[in-house]
């Protein structure tokens, strides 16, 4: 059934602008002005639309996440496409490119025409399921990119995100292929030979504490091949997780050439630096890892000016086993669904580097433009869809992992205190987050609906 | 002091209560009965998760002086080795009451983490973790030069640090927690460092260390060195590319007989030659400079246990817990 009730946000500043007021009816955006009523556009709407008092909160474009670890099929001890995209939804998401490292790996139409599948059936967010580029994530042979592409998924990403795609040959067939469909290649940029066994960043803190260093040249050598290789084949190149200013650099300088290439940078690597470390607790344990502050500035100058594109959350769940255990023996990941938003108000517009609107830019609008989502990062204007978020930029939080929709309880974030509250969030016009908590999915109108999963209040 | 997990944040205050309590500590080994009663009743488990027979040895040796019951657990051939978790084993001492635990690990960070964690209340040392610190090492290191450096000078090693003492460390340090709970060690008690390393055995930040560093040992010798402490290189590093070959690394970084020579026609008469163990004769060190009279190999060893008693009998009997009758406070 299509959304039926009509809600007026009253009063929200747009991107952080004037206030104004948006109309919402049939999963869209039907007005937008000032001192709106709910019969200004349609005359059936007077039956009641439902208010919500915006004052004070910034009306955002839902968020857009490039890179999400859902962990469904195959580890659902660590996290499923339903607790993953009602975390998503609760930190403001409307949409989640689900990596493809699953088991089995997101390698054939099957499989993600399955993850496609789970994410509809939740309703919290747009599911886009990301396609292994090579069978099993082995660097061995193309996948299956073009059934994937004409799958119902529709996939228009490809990666092998937590492997390199490190063979040069494979690379530049995979960024060729792609071009069939207009897909991307988003890459894991690793050099494997020169991160045997790294642990964390190699620099002064590695030095002191005898763990094998991920150094930054591994990773800014891939990137630099990469933007040359995808030079040549006239290809669309997307770094993953750009962790070093050396990393930027090399950006800067493809994107100065012309090179169509677009560049991710993680909340995490916003703000934490190797120093965590020196605790050996395994929370801070990430691949690639946490870097110096140089790095740390480097990358929300990069951002700020554009040379990084988008923040993408990496959100990478795992059990509690798998962290509470010798650094060394410990998996690699953090959460961030739940705690992207506030970390890059913290970094970026408490700072000054950033404005509401360039939030918008760098979550929503770009990464929707690189994972090629025509209804998601879109104005909010009359006639768009109604993916919507509302702020809180006011708040102030401490982070409690144990409380997170996610069931990871892995965030490095744990006890910081940090701004800004998601109070509400609308995916297709209907609310899946309110008054700062999880309210119903989204049902699609075209398919039955889920035994046992409707939603009523 | 409530764990011993590193020398990089051991103040010189409590660095030299350690020596000097392993002062005391080594005059019972002189003795007939070499016993003393101070821990009795407390149980010290030896974790090992990495093999090492000879620091396994001189901590249990170090226990039985001071009458506390040891537990010796080698995670080899254990229920470690069928997957149980570092949690689980740390939980099961705990619950079994240990008092203190004695871990090596191969994992740097290993002995902060069961420091850190809620997994067990006991006191935790660190006998080696990975390639970060082997703390009780570095201070039976720094035990054997105060000996040699206050017997120079004619003054009592109680309560002296090394001010002014020329040390090198020569060999693999990248991959050497002696090498670097060495260097924060000797820092603190006043010494000055040289680290003589091909580059490919020094690890990328090194030059942030309170040290010196040198490619070339005998420019270093040259310069006057009071003690030389060649490290251990195992020959899977030539595999890795560190370097080309053994006999190369020998010529050019390891300790021969060229070199100790070279301290008699230096004039460098006092100084000595240090080994962790266990050597690589021929290779880093070879037979002559090992057996020579400069060698302090086996007084490092004995020195190992009067070192580790101390530890033990410091966290064990300090001000949280119960205070040891026979020993006098040395505080």
């Amino acid at each position: 059934m299509a959304e039926e009730t009509t809600y007026l946000i009253r009063g929200a500043a747009i991107l952080g602008g004037d206030a104004e007021d948006l109309l919402i009816r049939g999963g869209v955006i039907t007005a937008r002005g000032t001192n709106l009523s709910a019969t200004d556009t349609a005359a059936d709407a007077a039956d009641g639309a439902t208010v919500i008092d915006a004052d004070g909160l910034v009306a955002l474009p839902g968020m857009v996440d490039v890179h999400t670890h859902l962990r469904e099929p195959g580890r659902e001890d660590a996290e499923t496409v339903e607790t993953g995209t009602r975390a998503a939804a609760l930190g403001g998401f409307t949409a989640v490119h689900a990596m493809a490292n699953s088991t089995p790996v997101a390698d054939t139409a099957g499989v993600v025409e399955q993850v496609y599948s789970l994410g509809r059936a939740a309703g919290w967010v747009d599911v886009r399921p990301v396609g292994a580029v090579t069978v099993g994530l082995a660097g061995e042979q193309l996948a299956e990119l073009g059934a994937m592409a004409d799958s119902r998924a529709q996939v228009r990403m490809f990666s092998d995100d937590g492997i390199c795609v490190h063979d040069p040959v494979l690379m530049r067939r995979a960024l060729e292929y792609v071009k069939a469909f207009d897909g991307v290649v988003a890459q894991h940029a690793q050099e494997p030979r020169l991160t045997a066994g790294a642990q964390m960043n190699e620099g002064e803190v590695s030095a002191v504490l005898g763990l094998t260093g991920w150094p930054a040249v591994a990773e800014e050598s891939i990137i630099a091949r990469d933007v040359l290789l995808a030079q040549h084949v006239g290809s669309r190149l997307h770094v993953c997780h750009v962790s070093t200013a050396g990393s930027v650099e090399i950006i800067r300088w493809a994107k100065s050439r012309g090179i169509n290439v677009t560049a991710e940078v993680t909340p995490h690597h916003l703000l934490l630096t190797d120093d965590l470390v020196r605790s050996y607790d395994p929370v801070y344990k990430v691949n690639p890892p946490l870097r110096t502050n140089d790095d740390v500035q480097a990358l929300r100058a990069a951002l700020a000016d554009g040379t990084i594109d988008v923040v993408g959350t990496d959100h990478a769940p795992h059990p509690s086993e798998h962290k509470e255990c010798e650094w060394a023996q410990a998996a690699m990941g953090m959460t961030g669904l739940e705690t992207a938003l506030s970390v890059v108000q913290h970094a970026m517009i408490e700072t000054g580097l950033m404005t509401w609107a360039d939030f918008a830019r760098v979550t929503s609008a770009a990464p929707a433009g690189i994972g090629r989502l025509t209804d998601q990062g879109r104005p909010l204007e009359e006639g768009e869809p109604a993916n919507i978020v509302l702020v809180d930029p006011a708040a102030r939080w401490t982070v409690d992992p144990s409380a997170m929709a996610t069931m990871g309880r892995n965030s490095p974030f744990r006890g910081m205190e940090l701004p800004g509250k998601v109070v509400a969030t609308f995916f297709k016009g209907h609310p899946t987050v309110l008054d700062g908590r999880l309210n119903t999915p989204y049902r699609y109108p075209s398919e039955a609906p889920v035994a046992g999963a409707a939603g009523a209040n | 002091m409530k764990h011993l997990l590193s020398t990089e944040d051991l103040s010189l205050a409590n660095a030299v209560r350690i020596l000097d309590t392993a002062e005391e500590m080594s005059s019972v080994g002189e003795r007939e009965v070499k016993k003393l009663p101070a821990l009795r009743g407390r149980t010290v488990v030896n974790l090992f998760f990495e093999d090492s027979t000879r620091t396994r040895i001189s901590f249990e040796a170090a226990a039985k002086r001071l009458s506390a019951d040891v537990i010796n657990f080698a995670a080899k051939g254990s229920s470690v080795s069928k997957g149980e978790s570092l949690k689980d084993t740390a939980q099961t001492l705990s619950a079994m009451g240990a008092d203190a635990v004695v871990i090596r690990h191969w994992a740097s960070g290993a002995p902060h983490r069961l420091a850190a964690t809620d997994w067990i209340d006991a006191a935790v040392i660190n006998a080696g973790d990975g390639t970060h610190e082997h703390p009780t090492q570095a201070l039976l290191d720094a035990f054997t030069m105060r000996r040699h450096w206050t017997k120079l000078s004619g003054l009592p090693s109680t309560g002296a640090d090394l001010r002014g003492m020329r040390v090198a460390i020569a060999g693999d340090v990248l991959h050497s927690r002696v090498a670097r709970s060495n260097v924060w060690l000797l820092r603190t008690l006043g010494a000055d460092v040289t680290l003589v390393a091909p580059p490919t055995l020094l690890p990328i930040g090194v030059e942030r260390w309170p040290c010196t560093i040198s490619y070339d040992m005998d420019e270093t010798l040259e310069k006057g060195v009071d003690a030389v402490m060649m490290l251990r290189v195992q020959g899977e590093r030539m595999n890795a590319s560190f370097f080309p070959s053994t006999r190369e690394y020998s010529r050019r970084w390891g300790f021969d007989d060229n070199r100790l020579r070279a301290l008699d026609r230096l004039g460098l008469k006092d100084t000595i030659i240090m080994h962790p163990g266990p050597m690589n004769r021929g290779l880093e060190i070879s037979a002559a400079a090992a057996d020579s009279p400069r060698s302090t190999v086996l007084a490092q060893v004995k020195n190992g246990v009067s070192i580790r008693m101390a530890a033990l009998y410091l966290l064990l009997s300090g001000d949280t817990r119960e205070p040891a009758a026979t020993l006098k406070e040395s505080n």
